[in-house]
């Protein structure tokens, strides 16, 4: 028994690595801009369909540098187009373009790409396990963990250490301020808003490799991350990481001791933690209120 | 519903075009009248076609039309056209469904209903045409008391009951493969159904069950029940997920390397399922409801999979576009045997009645049973190829088609009792 | 004034005679009875989550959940306990709108999304109980084996069961009395209080108002209304099942009502009817309905956002 809890403690770190991935850039798009983006699942799609019809020519590796990029393309057009005309109104607004905006991303994968699933193989490289112990840990999965290690690091350097970082996290803290020191908000938000559609893209080319290529594919991976943001604290990338993290292990334990409600669990601890210490984790006090 | 001069309902796109054309109707009403007489016979299909059955869903739909057209161009059913019109029952929502089935039933004046992929949806839509006393085939729903329990005259099913599907693989497995089985569920009445046919036929043979994982609908990342059942140390690893999860399942699995240490196999296998898995995934001992490539085959198998390519981009059929082929052409059978559309006459014919060679494309003898409205339809059992073996389409070594028959619970044990309207 | 009023008393008329007689006319359209009994009940549960979005500014995304335990409520009270349709629908009523009572007293002092992402919790909760439970609620497989009783008033019994028309006029008298009930709260000193707290919370605050207390009663009430609602919708279905409850209804109800214009009485039911009706007509054309609908949300959030009936009203002004 002992040893079920440690694997799937070191398991549910794995997933959970994965749900901050997407739930950071999540949380970059809702700091600064203040958009719930429920389209995330539908960018995380179009990462993994883009991957996919890049892998014959580009390899594994080609595509997995360029697809998230394309997303972030693809994101920043429709920061340009769309998202950028409600901000500054009511956040519903921006709750509801971005629903009608996954209803369009779903259909229209479906459109191109069909209803059914596509074969997605992993380099043969990253297929061996750990040791025949720890099976679990694939070649693949510590990939993963390693990517989102690196994107992690690297975002946290890009925002504590350079000019375009520095304005986000002071824009999250007071938007307006920014503005008045003459930062072009309008350029600053759009930039972000890639950022964080790059990290969903990211997020489907690795998802590619481990579920199904399907249109529905981020359905099931859009609410996870919302709840890490909401448990680690809105407003604080770490906190989105550590509750990432920490929902990955509570859906992990659980599905081990009461697998009924390894689903409901991750939802009960949103709750507890909005109702008994609202700003989560390591959230600022009275952020989006 | 609007009702013409004699009292019958007349469909909104007559109504409209009516309206357009009034001048014309009222010079030239004799025209129009004969023209009714012709209406074509209508049928509605209400399956998924969006969410994640939309695969299934659509190939089903694809089956249908093929048979629509082959009917059509053979002079249709008792001399008139038939047209078939489709509606998106969406994959989970059974509102949607049941709407959907009324508004075939109340505006279009269906005289056949075809639904559904998911078998919740198609109870919810037999409630519906049982109540407005339509014909109703479930093409692909496989939940066990559509034609148990709470079976009905007026609906019929062309796919497997989950008790049919553990019967057809379980004592080859256990031959085969030994008899401590760990099993991997969905937690729906479809996977609790499965389960138990499975558990009580393990139990017979003597088999014990070291555990039966229970995962939720949608479930993407089974690594924690893969490391609870490999801890269990099982012979064999029974994957009974469907759909999206069966994929996620065994792409983890054949990447945890389970399938080297742990004989992986499970009851019902699709090719929608296969088709969207790399080849390391494609591993176990399945069984296939319907599979295109038979050591016997026959021209009209040749041309059923030269007619779906025609229609899917050059993809062979799977066993969901033959289950919408077998819908349609069952029911024109029974409508010509029955000489009627009227529902009771049409249920009366399809009861015993045996499909011919052109239509079950297999072996076996493939009948409706009469007891429970269950069409008793062949497993092909056999195993998952990794590449296509001399032939790339081909993932599916199939090892024997065994007749739905021989694998089916009797009527008694189904719990059904039909029982016609007066 | 009285011109105003005369008005008010045209538009009213309209509603309440183009409901009246929807089963005659609709079927010209391409309609048919059963869409109108469903335009009804989601139109309120709409009105329902306006109640509380557009008259107290508070966004539940949750609040699916109490529909759907209305749903389920009046299946197993139809199932179990007495076959009788207003029994089920009391019974409906109370059981959604009480555990929405009691829930919403734990959070009236969230604001915003944190508001928002509390109902998304406890909603899920429900629908994973509802998924899970077996024995009581059938899981995945939904609730079956009910059916909407006559109603016997001794001299004559009307069929709800059979009769399309007949079931759409009860749902109408329904819908109608809730509907009321609504509009008489909001004319009340409560309803002005409501307002008061949705254009400005502090002043209201300043002004000696209970704020918590009256969100909890807003809210409440409005869990009453979606129960009801949900279990209408339980008979016009026959049936009832986990979706009901899941956050996707809630967003679909949300849509509705910013559709129609949520600062508006009557937009939520004008938003249920392009909503439920566009899905209704799109999916029997084209299989990429979703596409069209998403467009349509859209371009509502981007160039109407006071919703179809908040634009007219705007150009009545301008």
């Amino acid at each position: 028994m002992l040893e079920l809890i440690f694997f799937n403690v070191t398991n549910g770190l794995i997933i959970g690595a994965f749900y901050a991935l997407m739930a950071i850039g999540l949380s970059l798009i809702l700091n600064l801009s203040g958009v719930i983006n429920f389209a995330h699942g539908g960018f995380l799609v179009i990462g993994g369909y883009l991957a996919y019809v890049l892998t014959p020519y580009l390899g594994f590796w080609g595509a997995l540098l360029v697809a998230p990029f394309l997303t972030a393309l693809i994101g920043f057009a429709v920061e340009r187009l769309l998202i950028r005309r409600i901000y500054g109104r009511d956040p519903l607004y921006g709750l509801l373009l971005t629903f009608g905006l996954a209803f369009i991303i779903e259909d229209g994968t479906r459109q191109i790409w069909g209803a059914n699933g596509l074969p997605v193989s992993v380099p043969p490289a990253l297929m061996s396990a750990l040791s025949s112990e720890f099976f679990f840990i694939t070649g693949y999965r510590m990939f993963m963990v390693a990517t989102v290690a690196v994107v992690v690091a690297l975002l946290f350097v890009l925002l504590r250490y350079t000019r375009f970082g520095v304005r986000i996290r002071a824009g999250t803290l007071d938007l307006e301020t920014v503005a008045a020191l003459g930062v072009n908000v309008r350029a600053l938000r759009s930039l972000n808003f890639a950022v964080g559609i790059f990290l969903a893209g990211l997020a489907g080319v690795l998802a590619g490799g481990q579920l199904g290529l399907e249109p529905t594919m981020g359905d099931g991976l859009l609410m996870p991350s919302f709840i890490a943001i909401i448990v680690g604290g809105v407003g604080s990338l770490t906190g989105t990481l550590i509750g990432g993290l920490l929902i990955g292990v509570a859906s992990g334990l659980t599905a081990v001791v009461f697998p009924s409600a390894s689903e409901a669990v991750i939802y009960i601890m949103m709750a507890l933690v909005l109702l008994l210490r609202p700003r989560g984790l390591l959230g600022e006090e009275g952020m989006l209120t | 519903m609007s009702k013409d001069l004699l009292g019958r309902p007349v469909p909104r796109r007559t109504v409209l075009k009516a309206g357009l054309a009034i001048g014309a109707v009222q010079v030239a009403s004799p025209f129009v009248l004969q023209a009714r007489g012709e209406e074509p016979i209508k049928i509605g299909f209400d399956d998924p076609l969006t969410g994640t059955y939309a695969a299934p869903g659509k190939n089903e739909q694809i089956g249908c039309e093929l048979a629509v057209d082959q009917i059509n161009a053979k002079n249709g059913i008792l001399g008139r056209k038939i047209e078939l019109l489709s509606e998106d029952s969406t994959s989970g929502d059974a509102g949607t469904a049941v709407q959907k089935a009324r508004k075939l039933i109340e505006r279009d004046n269906v005289s056949f209903l075809i639904g559904n992929v998911n078998s919740a949806l198609s109870q919810a839509m037999a409630q519906v045409s049982n109540e407005k006393g339509v014909l109703h085939i479930v093409p692909g729903g496989h939940t066990d008391p559509i034609t148990g329990v709470d079976c009905k005259w007026n609906v019929f099913r062309v796919c497997n009951t989950t008790r049919m599907e553990a019967n057809a693989v379980c004592s080859l497995l256990f031959k085969t493969y030994g008899k401590k089985w760990h099993f991997i569920t969905p937690d729906y009445a479809f996977g609790h159904t499965l389960f138990q046919g499975c558990e009580a036929d393990l139990k017979k043979l003597g088999g014990t069950v070291t555990g039966n994982e229970l995962t939720p609908l949608g479930t993407t990342d089974f690594s924690a029940y893969l490391i609870k059942a490999r801890a269990a140390n099982p012979d064999v690893l029974l994957v009974l997920v469907q759909g999206n999860d069966m994929v996620n399942c065994l792409k983890q699995i054949s990447q945890f390397g389970i399938e080297k240490q742990i004989h992986v196999a499970g009851t019902q296998q699709e090719l929608e399922s296969v088709e969207a898995m790399p080849p390391e995934a494609r591993v176990g001992v399945w069984m296939f409801e319907w599979y295109w490539k038979q050591a016997a085959g026959t021209p009209s198998l040749d041309r059923f999979i030269a007619d779906i390519r025609k229609r899917t981009g050059g993809k062979v059929p799977t066993a969901r576009n033959w289950f919408g082929y077998v819908t349609i052409h069952a029911y024109a059978l029974a409508c010509e045997k029955a000489k009627s559309i009227e529902a009771k006459a049409v249920a009366k014919a399809l009861a015993d009645m045996e499909l011919p060679p052109e239509i079950k494309l297999q072996p076996n003898k493939v009948y409706f049973r009469g007891g429970d409205h269950q069409l008793m339809l062949s497993a092909f059992v056999g195993e998952l190829l990794h590449q296509g073996d001399g032939d790339p389409e081909n993932l599916f070594k199939v090892n024997s088609i065994v007749a739905g028959d021989a694998i089916a619970p009797s009527v008694a044990e189904t719990g059904c009792k039909m029982q016609m309207p007066a | 004034m009285t011109a105003e009023r005369q008005k008010h008393l045209a538009v009213l008329v309209a509603i309440w005679g183009a409901l009246v007689f929807a089963p005659y006319w609709m079927p010209l359209f391409g309609g048919y009875t059963a869409l109108g009994s469903r335009v009804l009940v989601l139109g309120l549960g709409a009105m329902a989550v306006n109640f509380l979005l557009g008259f107290t500014g508070v966004l539940s995304f949750g609040h699916a959940a109490w529909f759907g335990l209305g749903a389920y409520a009046c299946g197993l009270t139809l199932k179990f306990v007495a076959s009788s349709t207003p029994l089920g629908l009391v019974a409906g009523t109370l059981v959604g709108g009480v555990a929405g009572g009691l829930l919403g007293a734990l959070l009236v002092r969230r604001r915003g999304i944190y508001f928002a992402m509390v109902t998304i919790a406890f909603g899920q909760v429900f629908y994973y109980i509802a998924f899970q439970w077996l024995s009581v609620t059938g899981g995945d497989d939904g609730l079956r084996g009910f059916a909407r009783q006559p109603l016997d008033f001794k001299l004559f019994r009307i069929d709800l069961l059979h009769n399309d028309v007949y079931f759409y006029y009860f749902v109408l008298v329904c819908f109608a009395l809730a509907v009321g009930i609504m509009a008489f709260i909001l004319r009340s000193p409560f309803g002005r209080t409501m307002i008061a707290i949705r254009e400005n919370e502090r002043r209201a605050r300043f002004l000696g108002i209970q704020i918590e207390l009256h969100i909890w009663i807003a809210f409440t009430l409005s869990c009453f209304f979606m129960a009801f609602a949900g279990a209408l919708y339980a008979l016009v279905n026959n049936f009832a099942d986990p979706r009901m409850l899941h956050y996707s209804l809630s967003g679909d109800f949300i849509i509705m009502a910013v559709m129609g214009g949520m600062r508006t009485f009557w937009g939520p039911l004008l938003g249920a009817i392009v909503f439920v009706v566009l899905q209704d007509y799109l999916s029997s054309v084209t299989v990429n309905w979703m596409s069209f609908i998403g467009i349509l949300i859209v371009l509502i959030v981007l160039f109407f956002p006071r919703g179809v009936l908040g634009l007219l009203r705007q150009r009545r002004t301008a």
